[in-house]
């Protein structure tokens, strides 16, 4: 029993980090109906400029922090300029190509600069964790679960109540009936751009105490973050998180009593499993196009 | 619109070419010549390895030049697919000393199964599923060759991996390999013409054209998917082989790009591209082996170089030179006008041709249609009419099986098809035009009519050849007055012909039912007399039309009969006269005082 809470408060951390990841991928397929494959990259680029920041310069963690994240915006808009505005009248397979591209670009860029061997990053606090009861609890994976918490709620006031925010839906759900309305398309796109860079960038900070730092990790989170989106329904902002906290479970319970070697293959099983019975997800619709 | 004179065409078959294997003669003798050459001259060790591997790798682009450029679906997977058939062959022949071949095809057979599998639980879905399932399929694949050491001997790798009998000598092996490489390569470029890759094109081009004009889309993109997963088997059996040894980091997510970027660079929609961009991707390193140096440098410059293609060259290298010879070629070559066209529509049940009942398709809470009943008689032109959302466009959506039904039968002909999906009701015999119109958009208008002649069902294109097919879409195209302009691609023509071919492509199927889905609509005033002309003709071959529109003037003069919808509702319903005077006809279009 006290494993399995030990178990539970691990995938519920983990899978935090997936549902980041998620969310910035809702968000980008929601504004541009395009499935960005380099979500994941922005995670691994924002955890090695951590590195570069706070070891490597030996900076303030907080200043470190600030700077990679403004470096992750920069890297959205860069991104959105360079790979997405100027395919955006072509059909969805020529982007989604393109953001393949993109994040080998990012993924290899990286390498080339800083070689294969992987980084490590110190956690934000001091104290390494508390023992509550049975359960050992990690600060970082305390971090992760708060930060994640305040986020969602962040994103649901930012969509809701916020004049910004209410014209990020309706580029999304209408693109000409918003422009027509006097909403700066482009402008909208690039922000949403910028939005899920730095999601996707913290989600890559607040993970890098707990993975080392390497060039892999932006695949590795970027195809569970895509497995949550499929079982919570794709394009789902509520089943982004609750894929992303199931996946983390799963994993964490799988690399326990199954396989350690086999843990990432966990999601594919998963992933297929939903395909095949439930393509549509726990939440999501599937709509038809229209003739 | 051009000139209805040409519809007087004269009675002439379409000349039958050569048979084919004698007009692909050049291409086998070209072959013939290659394996000869490899089989004869003497390299040195360094070369021969550049050409074992440009070989092997090009049948592997091969599979993804007919996935992704003829069927337009990603694959990411393909050096996993490749690895399969390497491993197939590497255990086989070194770990359980089997037979080359039986190793072979059993690495063809597992990337197959592998491949219809993934196909199978994801083509059903959109594009990007395939993409992040391929991916993860890859990672999954070199997992299991790294971890399972029991079976692959991990990281190691397998050594010793034999080679058939009668190709032992390296040179011999190579000569083999050339002669795998052009038959792959001529089924791959001939395929594209075959009933099978003309599907596949429909596919890439408009999924929802395909369906209603009678391509089972989920089939054609499995079969394009799973062909592509053998011959990356295929190509890897080969590559094991040739090397000796494979080790798990040769077909990993890396090599996938590699083969991915090899494929768009070359041209994806062409073997011949497949074929350029892997000689140029092999030996382009080969000249740059500083950047090797640098890890990394190599794959960022690849990822690179796949953005900037898909910018400025999305049809790759050959793509571009093919474009710049293929207009003139193309109009350069006339064809036949074909015999006038015959419409001979099935008529197998009684007096009513299509019997609807009890029909409805709600979206949630709104009922776009709601228990409609219609009957449409045989050989008349039949009007559904009704003001905007009134649920015309969702009936005949529903009709042709794109949407699903919420409940409610439809018999076309004495077959019930409430259940069957798009392309099976199109091979009942149910054919269909689109309000916006949906043609496919890369190929020739004579393409687009074949495809449409090809419909399963179509008892007047006799055993079904090329020349037969040819000859009906033809006079489909003469029909409607575009005979002459048959080769041209769709791009080129304006709006008013664009209509005028997706009804010529509905008429070479020879349906039973036609439903034009709003044909006048941005037709100007001497363009729609031209299309009331055209459905009288239509109409006095017998075949029975449903028709929705807008234009007031072409209804009641083309209909014998109409029904009426107003919110999903049926108002109204009878000869037509006396339905455009029936007050709750008058009171929707006009309001009530």
């Amino acid at each position: 029993m006290d494993l399995v809470l030990q178990l539970l408060f691990t995938g519920i951390g983990i899978g935090a980090v997936y549902a980041l990841v998620a969310l910035g991928f809702v968000l980008i397929f929601r504004a541009t109906n395009v499935v960005n494959f380099a979500q994941g990259e922005f995670s691994m680029v924002a955890a090695y400029l951590m590195v570069v920041f706070a070891v490597d310069l030996g900076w303030p963690y907080w200043l470190s922090f600030l700077l990679a994240l403004a470096g992750m915006a920069l890297l959205g808009v860069i991104f959105n300029l360079g790979v997405y505005y100027p395919l955006r009248h072509r059909s969805f397979l020529p982007v989604i190509i393109a953001t393949i591209g993109a994040s080998i670009l990012l993924a290899n860029s990286v390498l080339a600069i800083y070689g294969p061997q992987p980084q490590v990053l110190e956690g934000w606090f001091e104290t390494p964790g508390i023992q509550l009861g049975p359960v050992y609890l990690d600060s970082q994976y305390l971090l992760i679960i708060a930060v994640t918490i305040v986020l969602v709620i962040f994103n649901y006031w930012f969509f809701e109540h916020t004049m910004l925010g209410k014209k990020l839906q309706a580029t999304s759900q209408d693109k000409e009936m918003a422009s027509l309305l006097g909403i700066s398309v482009s402008a909208m796109i690039m922000i949403t751009f910028i939005y899920s860079a730095v999601l996707g960038g913290l989600a890559g900070i607040l993970v890098a105490p707990i993975l080392f730092v390497s060039i892999q990790m932006g695949s590795t989170i970027a195809l569970k973050a895509f497995a949550a989106t499929i079982i919570g329904g794709f394009g789902d902002v509520a089943g982004a998180i609750i894929g992303g906290l199931a996946l983390g479970i799963i994993e964490t319970f799988g690399a326990a009593y199954i396989s350690v070697p086999y843990k990432d293959g966990f999601a594919f099983l998963v992933l297929v499993a939903f395909l095949v019975f439930r393509p549509q997800g726990i939440f999501g619709e599937r709509v038809a196009e229209k003739a | 619109m051009s000139a209805p004179s040409e519809n007087l065409a004269v009675p002439a078959m379409a000349p039958r070419g050569k048979p084919l294997l004698l007009r692909h003669l050049p291409y086998f003798a070209g072959s013939a010549v290659l394996v000869a050459l490899a089989a004869t001259v003497q390299f040195d060790g360094y070369i021969h390895n550049i050409l074992m591997e440009a070989t092997t790798f090009a049948i592997a682009v091969f599979g993804l030049s007919v996935v992704l450029g003829l069927c337009g679906q990603i694959n990411l997977a393909q050096a996993a697919f490749f690895g399969l058939g390497a491993y197939a062959v590497g255990l086989g022949t070194s770990d359980y000393y089997l037979s080359y071949w039986l190793c072979l095809a059993g690495g063809c057979v597992i990337a197959l199964l592998a491949g219809a599998f993934l196909g199978m639980s994801t083509l059903r879905l959109g594009g990007h599923y395939l993409a992040m399932v391929t991916i993860s399929f890859q990672q999954i694949v070199t997992l299991v060759m790294i971890n399972s050491i029991w079976l692959t001997h991990g990281p190691d790798g397998v050594s010793r991996i034999g080679r058939p009998e009668l190709f032992q000598s390296s040179q011999s092996y190579l000569a083999f390999c050339v002669a795998m490489l052009a038959l792959v390569g001529y089924v791959v470029w001939h395929l594209a013409d075959t009933r099978l890759g003309r599907a596949m094109r429909a596919v890439r081009d408009n999924e929802l054209a395909a369906g209603v004009v009678g391509v089972d889309v989920f089939r054609t993109k499995v079969i394009a998917f799973a062909l592509c997963a053998v011959l990356g088997g295929l190509a890897g059996g080969l590559f094991a082989g040739g090397f000796a040894y494979v080790s798990p980091d040769q077909f990993s997510f890396a090599e996938s790009v590699v083969f991915l970027t090899m494929s768009l660079l070359g041209g994806v929609a062409s073997p011949i591209g497949s074929a350029i961009g892997t000689g140029l991707l092999i030996l382009i390193p080969e000249w740059l082996r500083f950047l090797k140096s640098v890890p990394g440098l190599y794959l960022a410059i690849y990822g690179l170089s796949v953005i900037l293609i898909i910018r400025y060259m999305p049809d790759g290298i050959w793509g571009f030179v093919k474009l710049a010879t293929e207009r003139w070629w193309l109009k350069a070559r006339a064809l036949a006008a074909g015999p006038a066209l015959q419409l001979a529509p099935a008529a197998k049940g009684g007096d009513i041709v299509l019997s609807v009942r009890g029909l409805s398709k709600h979206f949630g809470g709104l009922k776009a249609v709601d228990n409609v009943d219609i009957d449409v008689r045989r050989g008349g032109v039949h009007a559904l009419i009704g003001p905007n959302g009134s649920g015309k466009t969702t009936t005949l959506n529903v009709l042709s099986g794109i949407y699903k039904a919420t409940s409610g039968t439809v018999v076309l002909d004495g077959t019930d098809m409430s259940d069957m999906p798009p392309h099976q009701r199109a091979a009942a015999g149910l054919g269909r035009t689109f309000q916006n119109i949906r043609l496919f958009r890369t190929m020739t208008a004579l393409e687009n009519v074949v495809i449409g002649a090809e419909r399963p069902g179509n008892t007047l294109t006799g055993k079904g050849d090329d020349a037969a097919l040819t000859a009906r879409a033809m006079s489909a195209l003469t029909f409607v007055g575009l005979g002459s302009r048959a080769n041209e691609l769709i791009s080129s023509f304006s709006y008013g012909h664009q209509r005028l071919i997706e009804i010529a492509r509905a008429l070479a199927a020879n349906p039973t039912l036609l439903l034009l889905d709003e044909p006048a609509a941005g037709l100007n005033s001497s363009e729609k007399l031209e299309l009331h002309a055209l459905l009288k003709r239509i109409a006095a071959q017998g075949l029975t039309i449903l028709i929705i529109d807008h234009d007031m003037t072409l209804v009641s003069e083309a209909a014998q009969h109409i029904t009426v919808l107003n919110f999903g509702k049926r108002i109204a319903d009878g000869e037509s006269l006396s339905v455009l005077r029936h007050p709750d006809v008058v009171s929707a279009y006009l309001g009530t005082e």
